[in-house]
């Protein structure tokens, strides 16, 4: 019985945090749109009973999701924003390593100070974050002023309202997600480890290739799911520091949602988003366990 | 003096029926009133003023569509307002908690009328026009002397905004602003939304995209200001607000604004009482407290656009009702028109445009 309430609760926790709502928007995704508040419809109807559910079913349709596939925006919108989350993921762990790694080499007096400074952005609010970002990487910001005085440029660099700008936020903005995880992969790990390898004629590139980095995947895959998945979605960093020409499926759910008042198809499309994340996860797992259980 | 009075009554009334600590929730419009008058409200009233502000009618008719914004009063556009009235977002006003309503202009509650029959759901806050704004010494070194700046063919002809995009060009970022624009430069009727007609608008602004720097509904008061950009294409107390912006800090910059002389988009904003405010009571006390003229009057002194209000005019400043920018003469009204809202399926081919002239795909 107490093993049964331990399981219950997190799964009390998905569904009410998850399926519910999941279940809302895609009942939203399947209705149509009407001037009335909310705009859609149908609504269900309490009050007319078994006769309500029934003309409340039948008017259900996938006709928004047909509508996705009429106009090339929407699939450019999710390339793009799949291209762009791939690149920052990979850019996110190409910095993020090495200081998960310095830290965790650090003497371990200094690593609760080092995880403090990790953490320590957090205490400001993201929106004023990336705010500041767009002083910095302004025409007349503080980075072209600083490159102009040190006499790199002769005039100023347009990086603000460009993809770079959107990298640079996102790298910025979600790099503590990516350290953590390897940090806490790599703090763990046994030292003796790469001594052994060491004394068995390894260099120490070698054992870092094939110690240290097999040891740490788990961190590595962590940290790359926290970051790509989030930035996919990405709307805040794309709108404040990117420019027009910034394609991502968070701006095309904001112009059907806001714009456009179509709930119905701001719905298909985060339905779809969704799939096409949940889907490789799941794939990604099967994976893993199969794997485990052939080591096992 | 008398309506002053009222307004004081009536707050003193309200006070004495609810004993707790009351509070207004307004969401107005950035840069859309003299901050004096959100003090002068709670000390006359003594009702707590929560005041937020928005730049896009888009984001102000999903929060309503939604419902349980929690404000209780709004300002949408007239054309907006009239869709959201249909979708039952608003409330009847109480003519009778408004005592100031007498004050407000008939020949602006007739063109408001098409937007909100009868005027029984809103009242007229501010009305203006969409025109250019433009650094006058900047356009004058890149265009002569003879610049085109109160034409259309300024911002709509790609060799005038190819020289132009050199000091910098910004567009609304509101299609429904832009588009009767575009499509009265192309010889078409405004209020046209058939796909004929939104192809040709299309062309127009495909056109001059390459030179505008960006789409923007709230940005380019500083900027023109401050002289980063040379022209815009914005709200016309906007850009007069720049004007005074730019004349204060004294650098040198000089912004003028013209209606379109091929005609002008004149537009309404409304402010009305969403159906599930909650505090209706204090609602209705604010919006007479804003048709007291002299309120009003201060508001439109502060912020440079025309009211509804026509027993303000006494108390406004020459500045504003003498510029023919804000209180157009007969010439000009002639020569400005309205337009009425997109139904849903235009609107999807108008965003579908916006966003192809925006981000090219």
């Amino acid at each position: 019985m107490r093993r049964f309430i331990l399981i219950a609760v997190p799964y009390l926790w998905l569904v009410a945090l998850f399926l519910i709502p999941f279940v809302i928007v895609l009942k939203i995704s399947l209705s149509d749109v009407a001037l009335a508040r909310p705009p859609y419809m149908p609504q269900l109807d309490f009050a007319a009973g078994w006769e309500g559910f029934q003309s409340f079913f039948a008017a259900l349709d996938f006709e928004n999701f047909w509508f996705l596939t009429t106009d090339d925006l929407y699939w450019k919108a999710y390339l793009s924003s799949l291209q762009i989350s791939l690149t920052s993921t990979v850019m996110t762990l190409l910095v993020g390593y090495p200081i998960a790694y310095a830290m965790a080499r650090a003497a371990p007096e200094w690593r609760p100070t080092l995880l403090m400074l990790v953490i320590l952005p957090f205490w400001t609010s993201f929106l004023i974050r990336v705010y500041a970002w767009m002083g910095i990487l302004s025409n007349e910001g503080l980075l072209n002023q600083f490159l102009l005085w040190l006499g790199v440029i002769n005039e100023p660099l347009t990086i603000l309202n460009t993809n770079t700008a959107v990298y640079i936020g996102i790298v910025y903005t979600y790099l503590p997600f990516m350290v953590l995880p390897i940090y806490s992969a790599l703090e763990r790990m046994d030292d003796s480890l790469l001594e052994a390898a060491e004394d068995l004629g390894c260099s120490r590139l070698s054992a870092f290739w094939l110690v240290t980095i097999p040891l740490s995947k788990n961190g590595i895959i962590a940290g790359c799911f926290l970051v790509f998945i989030p930035v996919i979605g990405e709307f805040v960093i794309p709108s404040l520091l990117g420019g027009s020409g910034t394609l991502m499926i968070g701006k095309v759910l904001w112009e059907e949602f806001f714009s456009n008042r179509d709930w119905p198809v701001a719905s298909a499309v985060a339905v779809i988003l969704l799939l096409i994340l949940v889907i490789p996860i799941i794939l990604f797992q099967r994976n893993e366990q199969k794997q485990r259980e052939a080591e096992g | 003096m008398k309506t002053h009075l009222l307004t004081m009554t009536a707050g003193a009334a309200l006070m004495a029926s609810f004993a707790t600590a009351e509070e207004v929730r307004v969401y107005n419009w950035s840069d859309y009133i003299d901050e004096e008058l959100l003090t002068k409200f709670e000390e006359e009233t003594g009702i707590d003023l929560i005041y937020d502000v928005f730049d896009s009618n888009e984001l102000l008719e999903t929060k309503m569509l939604a419902g349980g914004a929690g404000y209780d009063v709004v300002v949408p556009t007239g054309t907006f307002l009239q869709r959201q009235i249909a979708a039952g977002a608003f409330q009847k006003l109480d003519m009778s908690k408004l005592p100031n309503k007498g004050n407000m202009w008939d020949v602006i509650e007739k063109r408001t009328d098409q937007y909100d029959p009868g005027n029984e759901f809103s009242i007229n806050y501010m009305w203006g026009t969409t025109g250019i704004g433009v650094n006058t010494g900047k356009v004058t070194e890149v265009l002569g002397t003879d610049a085109p700046i109160a034409s259309l063919d300024l911002v709509f002809n790609p060799d005038n905004m190819e020289k132009l995009s050199s000091c910098g060009v910004h567009f609304l970022d509101a299609p429904t602003e832009m588009i009767p624009a575009a499509l009265t430069y192309a010889g078409l009727d405004p209020d046209r939304k058939d796909d004929e007609a939104l192809a040709a608008a299309e062309e127009v602004l495909l056109a001059v995209r390459p030179y505008i720097q960006k789409f923007h509904s709230s940005e380019y008061i500083n900027a023109l200001a401050n002289g980063d950009i040379c022209v815009a294409f914005g709200w016309s107390g906007d850009i007069l607000q720049a004007r005074d912006r730019a004349a204060e800090a004294d650098n040198g910059v000089e912004v003028a604004y013209n209606a379109p002389v091929e005609g002008a988009l004149m537009w309404f904003d409304q402010m009305a009482i969403p159906v599930d405010a909650p505090n209706p009571e204090a609602a209705h006390v604010f919006l007479n407290f804003i048709m007291d003229a002299q309120n009003m009057a201060a508001a439109s002194n502060y912020v440079y656009y025309a009211n509804g209000n026509a027993a303000s005019k006494e108390f406004l400043v020459e500045d504003v009702i003498g510029d023919t920018a804000i209180y157009p003469d007969e010439a000009t009204l002639e020569k400005l028109y309205t337009v009425t809202p997109f139904p849903p399926r235009e609107q999807r081919s108008l965003t579908r445009m916006w966003t192809k002239v925006k981000s090219g795909t």
